[in-house]
């Protein structure tokens, strides 16, 4: 039997079970891909071959090098402006890293805050937050960010407290319900009758048992949340040109696409596709290692 | 099941109340509200005329009152593009994107049912595995994503399907598909899960001690159960894939309401935004209260009981 | 009655597997019984004993995990262990029926009682829809619930907890099985309300010729329904013969143990005897008899080898080393 055949699906075998929710594998390569988006990010400046907002006219429209027409100078290819498209794929990774991660961590604090308040506290504080909770739930996520970028206006810190002001419902259901059941827990009893103030119950002893939930929550809301920004920038909506954004990338390159200049579409989708590939299988191999019972996310 | 039907419509109404409010709260508490409501490019008296038919210098309560009782009326505003009233124009969209949804649901449907009753009735083989593979990559690769290289591959490659417009079968296969394709994941999977749970359960134990076939266990009395979940999340996932749709249809110019979403903040035609975005969620709400509704009809445990 | 035995096991094993072959529990562990048509065996020990494994092996309706890795069920001179999966479909709820311990559970809940109760009737005679209808109100009526016509449209939630397990019994003989496996059938209803069952249980039974395998864990039930009782510890049938024999003279410590801790009237004693110990860790039993470490005359020889099965009688035998005159002290 051919070696390289059986070698090949061996590999593919590999990758396969990797990439399938086996909870005793730790998935390394999605953690793999994401350190290396992360590592781009950070170090864009350097990486970047050229300027990803300054393009060439002269130099509109090449593939990827491996094509005719493409040259090493511009290893996958220039967009309609000349702008080279392996610079922009870079720096669209710190775009989609930073906000992802920062959009991520504003939504949980937020919603973790809120959630803690009102399962603890309970009463009309409950109800207030649990309605508002129940009402921006019902407006799905992309309608409501389309509709809050049109009134506060686009630009990358606003995209990031949109998505902020989206998301924290999520987080904020899944952790109240987590507080409702450990305040029927004895350590929480005990601390309420032994007279702690509420603030320092919320702080030492909710907030460390809630914090598992809400990583898990995070990792799998960084999809969402990138997905959400791509679409919100290819809507013209999310990172205001000419800041390159994947989203943004795929939609100047639908422009080009009947003309078959598939390198400014693929190639964008294939990044925006793994960043939230990884996030899910790292998210979902947590949720299993951290708390099982969170099987309902 | 009065109490109940009750009660989720006080809820309904409760949550479209506090849509409103958030929509009215953030035009106007987030800058000088004139500058969305008013055309583009319109003059200081254009501007000043606009501010008192708005009532913008009057206390937020009186304008809040304002803002719901128009909406009540149906006027939801002036399109500055195309100078129609937005819920004409809303209403107008509103068919095809139903029609996209249903095309779409009804894929989603007929992949991630028979896939997910698949995968949980042979756990553990190569059934499973492939379905996760599936339910991973449909969960994660975004529906513009989809569209984009589906119009890559069967527009500009293969030439088979028309990348853009509507008005023929031949139209709504790729927007359906790459609409559908996120939800045909997330249907196949809480089928599988659904299963799951009814298999492993008594009463399906029970049948099987009383001798029945396996056939008539699963088709009778474990489908039946393990559907209730499904068709619910359905039902809600349809309004949703309406509003989600915006990108889809953007991408295939599908004339539906997304892209009227769109072409509102291309143009900075705001009423439309807005209209767009309230009688969006008022859908939501009112059709998660409807499936509420149906679900207390057709599942007897509710049907009943007081 | 017939002398040849209704449904005999010989050295039955049932293992669950480990999904890397690492851990073998033996839940049921050469277990030998044999039950007489028309007579009731009782069936007793702690949760985790194998109670309900044992039951579940004779349906041959084992989680997948579980593999039956010795012996013989023998049930009317056939061994049930050859018979393909379409031929043990035929022999539940037909010849040998079961019911399950909660009966709320065992329902389902989308569909009429009457549908329920005449689907056995439908899949193993045949019987058309009308016909399968109208005996079910027959077979409501025999487990005496009343006002059958209307409850045979209603649906389980609509029906209090006795009810449902009338139902479930009536599922059960709808086409007169020579065997009726209970498992706990009694432990989810009301005091008042169980004492009424065994009543309708034991009517059946005489109405019916049906032998009766009922597991529980409660002895009074065993004393006062059961003609044999079988002790199961840790997957093994540690005594095993008639209860009245067993009652009055228990040839095994674990069967002392249980009967001595049960409170009676009259008794002089100031303190109930429990048993000291844990019930065992099925995935690492302790060696030799599993009873050992619980045991109050434990021997050297206990925690080195298991005891065989030694006849002390008509259809009674025991595992101890108490029992084997040559066991060494």
């Amino acid at each position: 039997m051919n070696g390289s055949r059986s070698a090949a699906l061996t590999v593919a075998w590999r990758f396969a079970s990797l990439a399938s929710f086996r909870t005793e594998g730790f998935p390394t390569i999605p953690v793999i891909i994401l350190g290396v988006l992360i590592f781009l990010a950070v170090f864009a400046n350097v990486l970047a071959p050229h300027d990803p907002e300054v393009g060439n006219l002269g130099e509109r429209f090449r593939p990827p090098f491996w094509q005719q027409g493409g040259s090493e100078k511009f290893p996958l290819g220039t967009d309609h402006l000349g702008r080279d498209v392996l610079s922009r794929l870079i720096f669209g990774a710190r775009v989609s890293i930073v906000v992802g991660f920062t959009a991520v961590i504003f939504a949980g604090v937020l919603g973790t805050g809120l959630g803690i308040l009102s399962g603890f506290l309970g009463g009309w504080v409950d109800q207030i937050i649990m309605r508002v909770t129940d009402a921006w739930l019902a407006l799905p996520a992309l309608t409501f960010a389309i509709f809050l970028a049109a009134v506060i206006g686009p630009s990358a810190m606003n995209i990031v407290i949109i998505l902020g002001l989206v998301y924290w419902t999520r987080y904020a259901r899944v952790i109240r319900g987590e507080v409702l059941s450990l305040k029927e827990r004895d350590f929480v009893r005990l601390a309420i009758v032994a007279g702690c103030s509420k603030r320092t119950i919320m702080k030492r002893h909710i907030l460390p048992n809630v914090l598992n939930s809400a990583i898990v929550l995070g990792t799998l809301m960084l999809g969402v949340v990138v997905v959400t920004e791509a679409a919100l920038s290819f809507l013209g909506v999310g990172v205001p040109p000419p800041q390159p954004a994947w989203g943004l990338m795929l939609a100047d390159g639908k422009k080009g696409l009947m003309a078959g200049y598939w390198w400014l579409t693929v190639l964008p989708c294939g990044c925006i596709v793994l960043m939230v590939l990884s996030a899910n299988l790292l998210g979902d191999w947590l949720r299993v290692k951290l708390d099982p019972q969170l099987r309902q996310l | 099941m009065k109490r109940y039907i009750l009660k989720r419509l006080g809820y309904a109404a409760i949550s479209l109340i506090l849509l409103s409010l958030t929509i009215f709260l953030f035009v106007r508490l987030t800058g000088d509200p004139t500058v969305l409501l008013v055309e583009p490019g319109a003059s200081q008296a254009d501007i000043e005329a606009i501010r008192h038919q708005f009532g913008l210098d009057q206390p937020l309560w009186v304008q809040y009152g304002h803002f719901v009782s128009s909406l009540v009326r149906g006027d939801l505003g002036h399109s500055f593009y195309y100078r129609t009233p937005v819920l004409e124009l809303y209403l107008s969209r509103l068919p095809s994107s139903l029609l996209l949804a249903t095309a779409a649901m009804a894929f989603s449907l007929l992949i991630g049912i028979p896939t997910g009753i698949m995968a949980a009735v042979r756990v553990n083989r190569w059934w499973d595995s492939a379905g996760k593979v599936f339910a991973l990559l449909g969960l994660s690769v975004p529906s513009f994503a989809v569209g984009l290289l589906m119009i890559l591959f069967f527009s500009v490659y293969l030439g088979w399907l028309p990348s853009s417009g509507s008005g023929s079968v031949a139209h709504v296969i790729m927007p359906a598909f790459a609409l559908g394709w996120y939800f045909a994941a997330a249907h196949m999977r809480l089928t599988r899960s659904s299963m799951l749970d009814v298999l492993g359960s008594e009463y399906v134990k029970l049948a099987r001690l009383k001798g029945l076939p396996e056939a008539l266990v699963i088709a009778k009395h474990a489908f039946k159960n393990a559907l209730i979940p499904v068709l619910t999340l359905a039902g809600i996932n349809l309004v949703i894939m309406v509003n989600v749709a915006v990108v889809v249809e953007t991408v295939f110019a599908w004339p539906g309401i997304g892209r009227l979403l769109y072409e509102g903040v291309s143009f900075r035609d705001f009423p439309v935004v807005q209209a767009t975005v309230i009688l969006n969620g008022a859908m939501v709400v009112i059709v998660s209260l409807l499936v509420d509704i149906l679900y207390a009809v057709i599942d007897p445990r509710i049907r009943f009981t007081r | 009655m017939s002398d040849a035995p209704l449904l005999e096991l010989r050295g039955l094993s049932t293992h669950y597997v480990s999904a890397r072959g690492t851990r073998v529990v033996r839940a049921v562990d050469e277990v030998s019984l044999s039950l007489a048509p028309g007579s009731t065996l009782g069936i007793v020990g702690e949760s985790g004993s194998g109670k309900s494994t044992l039951a579940l092996t004779i349906l041959r309706l084992l989680p997948p995990a579980a593999r039956i890795t010795a012996g013989e069920i023998r049930f009317e001179g056939e061994n049930l262990l050859e018979k393909s999966d379409r031929e043990m479909r035929h022999v539940r709820g037909k010849r040998i029926a079961m019911i399950l311990q909660d009966p709320m559970a065992s329902l389902n809940p989308l569909f009429t009682i009457g549908d329920q109760v005449a689907e056995p009737l439908r899949v193993h005679e045949g019987a058309s829809r009308r016909g399968a209808w109208s005996r079910a109100k027959d077979l409501l009526k025999a487990v005496r619930i009343s006002a059958p016509e209307s409850r045979v449209r209603e649906y389980p939630h609509q029906m209090s907890g006795g009810m449902r397990q009338r139902i479930v019994g009536a599922i059960a003989i709808s086409c007169s099985p020579r065997l009726l496996i209970a498992d706990e059938p009694t432990t989810s209803l009301d005091l008042t309300i169980q004492a009424q069952y065994l009543n309708l249980l034991r009517d059946l039974q005489r109405q019916h010729q049906l032998a009766l395998i009922f597991i529980t864990h409660n002895l009074g039930i065993v004393a006062k329904m059961c003609d044999q009782v079988a002790v199961m510890y840790a997957g093994r049938v540690v005594e095993w013969g008639p209860v009245t024999r067993i009652f009055d003279a228990p040839a095994h410590p674990y069967t002392r143990a249980l009967l001595g801790s049960i409170p009676r009237m009259g008794d002089g004693r100031k303190r109930l005897t429990a048993i000291e110990g844990q019930p065992p860790d099925l995935v690492a039993p302790p060696s030799g008899c599993a009873f050992h470490p619980r045991c109050p005359e434990a021997m050297t020889q206990c925690r080195e080898e298991a005891p065989p099965e030694t006849v002390l009688g008509p259809s009674h035998t025991a595992r101890c080393w108490l029992n084997v005159p040559a066991a060494v002290k």
